[in-house]
């Protein structure tokens, strides 16, 4: 799924930081699984907001799952504030997004939702749906379990596939955007075995009935692009979506 | 056609008539066969044993609700029927209520095989004539004619849902009835259309501090005063009218604790109680939540006294469900007429019932291919891992677009109604 046996290099420094991830590679699996249903379950609450009469019940449910996930992340110390120039704006202590997200879902009785938190940017990355400004808006609550992998070499490899989506939008081919998808999907088969606490399979079996309705294709491959860093992954469901 | 879908499935107290309500806003009852004495309208299974030809015929249609547009908030109101509840009979005319998600309607259906003629100022047509050219008067008589049923509103109950309605409970004083959405609960009396007392409220006064919201209400069979609300995490609420006017303090208070071996990110999600029921007995409640029915005791609130799963191999594919949005779908239950047997929907359009004495269940399909009429359902399993034998379905293989969510039992006999997508299915048990 994501990059697996990375070798340990001789040079000194690097060294250092490989040790680190390897330390944490089984720790990371869950992290970034966890951390795949929590951007799924944002972009379900914007979806919804931008239906006609979202349904409250889901709303509710979906935040709420949102919630428990946060309140884990910050539990485990991997929900970091983020760099004030970044984000510039609420507390930390809060979770913004949650909020942002509950007030802009529900409040139908009032016709706008509250000016007050500078809704207008912090909606701006996930409301349109546009992935050049969703790309371009840090996400600050996702950024803290990307940070140490070093932000510079993501943004890279973050641009780089960002093009890669983008062109393949454009050509219109059918087959390339199933090739770049198609790793989509087996994230999803391990966050059924992970996060569903059934600890027995290694390897979930393909779900293709229910992927056929999700996702493009199914069609997993084992491998995964391994110069995709985790923000790709999110771009990607933005995009999917 | 996606306005063919029926969304709600309903039998009268007497189980004569079948009402379904679609996404299209239109109402369908269907009425059994009247028994006909005489020669040749009884159909003979054994010696010494009859039984009726009960079939199911259209009855009437009509169009209840119609597509609104609430132009404060920009939003389209879906004329989709929620729910659609019978009136006990009184007279001679039927009475129902169905409801979208803003505005409840109490409709009148009643037949009409007499017509007035011999009007002195109408001609047979209808249209005016000259008095001058009448000579004569006379009394206009009444005259038989070809079977009329007609439908018409008598009572429209709007504007009192900020929040999407989803449930509607008759009471059994027949005088009033309530209506549950997201957030609040209103009782209303049949009489009066411009009021309605508001029962139960949960709406928290910051909106950013909501965490559950209610999924389904009902009125207790015989004591007018008591009602149960579900919610979304789970729990289910019984109030006594008699206690407050608000009734946000409840009576009880049925939870099961939680299994902490199974607990995940979905543990609340797959908890939320999307339908409620109570026996005709009034004893028990029937609650279903995504993966199973639990039945449940009056008198013991801490944990419910039967569990059944409805399809557990969905558990471990609860992200994907999750994904394609399968985990919020609302499953109705059942009881049958006696509460021996409880019935609910699952996909691929499978329904289950479970035999509450014998602890049987059975899982069948509602299908064109297994459906000519007289055939016999045979029943269906789903392979869960290993080997799967010839006649089972692997649970990859299911269809999740063909989810049974609506079906309904006969009041006194084997006679079932499930509704699948757009179509209608009757099924009947040739027990004695």
């Amino acid at each position: 799924m994501f990059a697996r046996g990375l070798k340990r290099k001789c040079v000194g420094h690097e060294e250092d930081v490989e040790g680190a991830l390897a330390g944490l590679k089984t720790v990371s699996s869950y992290s970034l699984q966890r951390q795949s249903l929590l951007d799924m379950s944002l972009v379900k609450l914007q979806l919804c907001h931008m239906l006609v009469e979202p349904n409250l019940c889901r709303s509710v449910l979906i935040a709420n799952t949102v919630r428990q996930i946060q309140e884990e992340m910050t539990q485990d110390g991997t929900w970091r504030a983020v760099a004030p120039q970044a984000a510039g704006r609420a507390p930390l202590d809060r979770l913004v997004s949650t909020e942002i997200l509950c007030r802009a879902a529900w409040e139908q009785e009032g016709a706008h939702p509250a000016p007050g938190l500078g809704n207008g940017h912090t909606q701006g990355p996930v409301s349109d749906l546009c992935p050049v400004t969703s790309a371009q808006a840090p996400r600050h609550p996702q950024s803290s379990v990307w940070e140490m992998d070093g932000p510079r070499e993501n943004r890279g490899s973050f641009h780089k596939s960002l093009d890669q989506i983008f062109e393949t939008l454009e050509t219109k081919n059918p087959s390339c955007m199933e090739e770049l998808f198609s790793d989509v999907d087996s994230p999803y088969y391990d966050l059924d075995t992970v996060l569903t606490g059934m600890m027995a399979a290694a390897r979930p079996g393909p779900c293709e009935g229910l992927a056929g309705l999700a996702a493009a294709t199914p069609g997993p491959s084992s491998s995964c692009k391994s110069d995709l860093g985790e923000l790709d992954h999110v771009v990607e469901i933005l995009v999917e979506t | 056609v996606v306005a063919d879908i029926i969304s709600t499935v309903e039998f009268n107290h007497t189980g004569e008539l079948l009402a379904t309500g679609d996404k299209g806003g239109r109402v369908v009852i269907f009425q059994r066969e009247q028994e006909v004495s005489g020669e040749g309208s009884w159909r003979v299974l054994h010696k010494n044993q009859v039984h009726r030809r009960g079939e199911y015929n259209v009855y009437s249609t009509f169009q209840s609700h119609e597509p609104e547009f609430d132009y404060l908030k920009s939003l389209e109101i879906e004329e989709k029927i929620n729910k659609i509840r019978w009136l006990p009979q009184q007279n001679a005319a039927y009475f129902l209520l169905s409801t979208n998600d803003k505005t409840v309607k109490l409709w009148k259906v009643s037949e009409r095989d007499k017509r007035p003629e011999g009007y002195n100022l109408k001609d047979e047509e209808g249209r005016l004539r000259d008095p001058a050219t009448i000579t004569t008067l006379r009394v206009p008589v009444l005259r038989p004619m070809d079977l009329m049923v007609e439908a018409t509103p008598r009572r429209v109950f709007a504007n009192a849902h900020t929040y999407h309605i989803n449930s509607i409970s008759v009471n059994s004083d027949y005088e009033t009835y309530m209506s549950a959405d997201d957030l609040r609960i209103n009782l209303w009396n049949f009489e009066i259309t411009n009021q309605s007392f508001n029962i139960v409220d949960i709406k928290p006064a910051n909106m950013e501090e909501l965490t559950e919201v209610i999924t389904a209400a009902e009125f207790h069979p015989h004591h007018c005063n008591t009602f149960v609300y579900s919610s979304s995490k789970g729990t289910i609420r019984l109030c006594d009218m008699r206690a407050s006017a608000l009734c946000d303090r409840h009576t009880k208070f049925f939870e099961e604790p939680e299994d902490p071996s199974n607990r995940s990110f979905f543990s609340e999600i797959i908890s939320s109680i999307s339908d409620v029921k109570f026996s005709h007995s009034g004893r028990y409640i029937m609650t279903r939540d995504y993966l199973t029915v639990k039945v449940w005791d009056l008198n013991m609130e801490n944990r419910p006294i039967e569990t059944y799963q409805v399809h557990d191999y969905l558990r471990s594919k609860l992200c994907s469900l999750y994904e394609n949005d399968c985990i919020f779908d609302k499953f109705e239950c059942v009881w049958n007429g006696s509460d021996s047997v409880i019935m609910t929907g699952s996909y691929n359009n499978f329904f289950r019932m479970f035999d509450r004495n014998t602890k049987r269940d059975v899982t069948l399909e509602a299908s064109r291919e297994n459906s000519k009429p007289r055939a016999i359902l045979k029943p269906r399993k789903v392979c869960v891992g290993g080997k799967r034998r010839k006649d089972e379905i692997s649970v990859d293989s299911l269809d999740f677009s063909k989810k049974i969510l609506h079906t309904a039992w006969h009041p006194s006999e084997n006679i079932i109604a499930v509704a699948a997508t757009n179509n209608l299915y009757i099924f009947q048990d040739k027990v004695n």
